[in-house]
């Protein structure tokens, strides 16, 4: 997004907080305090994390397994909670073939452990400090750390509205189904908005398919503001398809943060 | 992030292997390209991870940025594709 942009530009950055802990990195031992299912296929963690002072809503954490003849695998996974201290919840998708997330939610127990490291990355975050409206966009799993978002402006003294739009392929796919429902009922500054790429809902007035602009609120002007932040998290294809569709729909790319993951 | 780690993903998906060398997170870093002169966030990059390393492409022109290779106790890091990397460390 930002590459036509000229190097003069200074970075914008959110200093403070967890995020900007300097010194070395390192992997903390984690145990699976308790589990759920969230879906067929994906199943939130609660892990005990000794020593863990927390992180900002967005951020992720490197997964280490470590197996008895010392094979080990890594993987990152959004943070779903907000901050805590001692304890993290991920919320992780089976992905078909894939033996860390097959272990993470069929196979391991709660009393197992694993390691992790983090909380990673300064850039998709958001935090409380940051005034104005957000606009989410999330494409499967990708609604994880925006939930960790959601969950923050909840907890804290935020008046910023927020508007999720999350994009699944059924509704037996969509995460913390019940949880954003209550959100929307309660909060009259978070809307949240569902929509199906394969099939919808009896009720639904929008045909499934892939996100259209029609789909995306418009930007704010001189007279409605509207969201001064957008985030987008996904699958690659997804989040490339919604940010080209946000510049078209009148974003700035400047105000748009964008966090890939593969497939 | 998340698995399918030979799919390119973005620079976010790097801030480990990053944290690693760097003392404070380098996914808000402004990195210039060396090739077409363009800046963009580390963040922003494309990012391909597999096995034991890491490449960053500049999301403009493709070309390589950084190249980040973990063998054991050491970490390889080749900038030699980048024009500069500005870093927050406030």
């Amino acid at each position: 997004m930002s590459a036509t942009e000229r190097a003069e530009g200074a970075a914008k950055t959110e200093s403070s907080g967890p995020a900007s802990r300097r010194g070395p990195i390192r992997w903390l031992p984690a145990r699976l305090r308790a589990a759920r299912m969230e879906t067929r296929l994906a199943r939130t963690l609660v892990l005990d994390v000794p020593g863990w002072s927390g992180h900002a809503p967005g951020q992720h954490v490197d997964v280490r397994l470590t197996a008895e003849d010392g094979y080990t695998a890594q993987r990152s996974y959004s943070v779903a909670s907000p901050s805590a201290q001692d304890q993290v919840e991920l919320t992780v998708q089976r992905v078909q073939g894939g033996e860390v997330s097959t272990y993470l939610t069929e196979i391991m127990l709660p009393g197992d452990q694993l390691e992790i490291r983090g909380p990673l990355g300064g850039w998709f975050q958001w935090t409380a400090r940051i005034r104005g409206p957000v606009l989410l966009v999330g494409g499967g799993s990708g609604v994880v750390p925006l939930m960790a978002m959601l969950r923050e402006r909840v907890r804290s003294d935020s008046s910023s509205p927020f508007r999720l739009i999350y994009s699944a392929r059924t509704p037996d796919h969509i995460i913390y189904t019940s949880e954003l429902h209550q959100m929307g009922q309660t909060h009259p500054d978070i809307q949240i908005s569902r929509l199906y790429t394969r099939s919808g809902l009896p009720d639904d007035t929008r045909e499934p398919g892939r996100l259209r602009i029609e789909d995306l609120p418009p930007p704010g002007n001189e007279i409605t503001e509207g969201p001064s932040r957008v985030y987008v998290c996904g699958p690659t294809g997804f989040v490339e398809h919604a940010a080209r569709l946000l510049v078209d729909r009148g974003y700035r790319s400047s105000d748009i943060r964008t966090e890939r993951f593969g497939s | 992030m998340h698995e399918d780690n030979d799919h390119r993903v973005d620079g976010n998906a790097a801030a480990g292997i990053l944290r690693e060398v760097f003392a404070s997170d380098v996914t808000t870093a402004r990195v210039v390209c060396g090739h077409c002169t363009a800046g963009t966030s580390v963040a922003e990059t494309k990012t391909y991870l597999a096995g034991p390393g890491s490449i960053l492409r500049c999301p403009g022109c493709d070309a390589i940025l950084a190249r980040i290779t973990k063998i054991r106790d050491t970490v390889w890091l080749d900038l030699s594709g980048s024009a500069s990397w500005q870093i927050h460390t406030g």
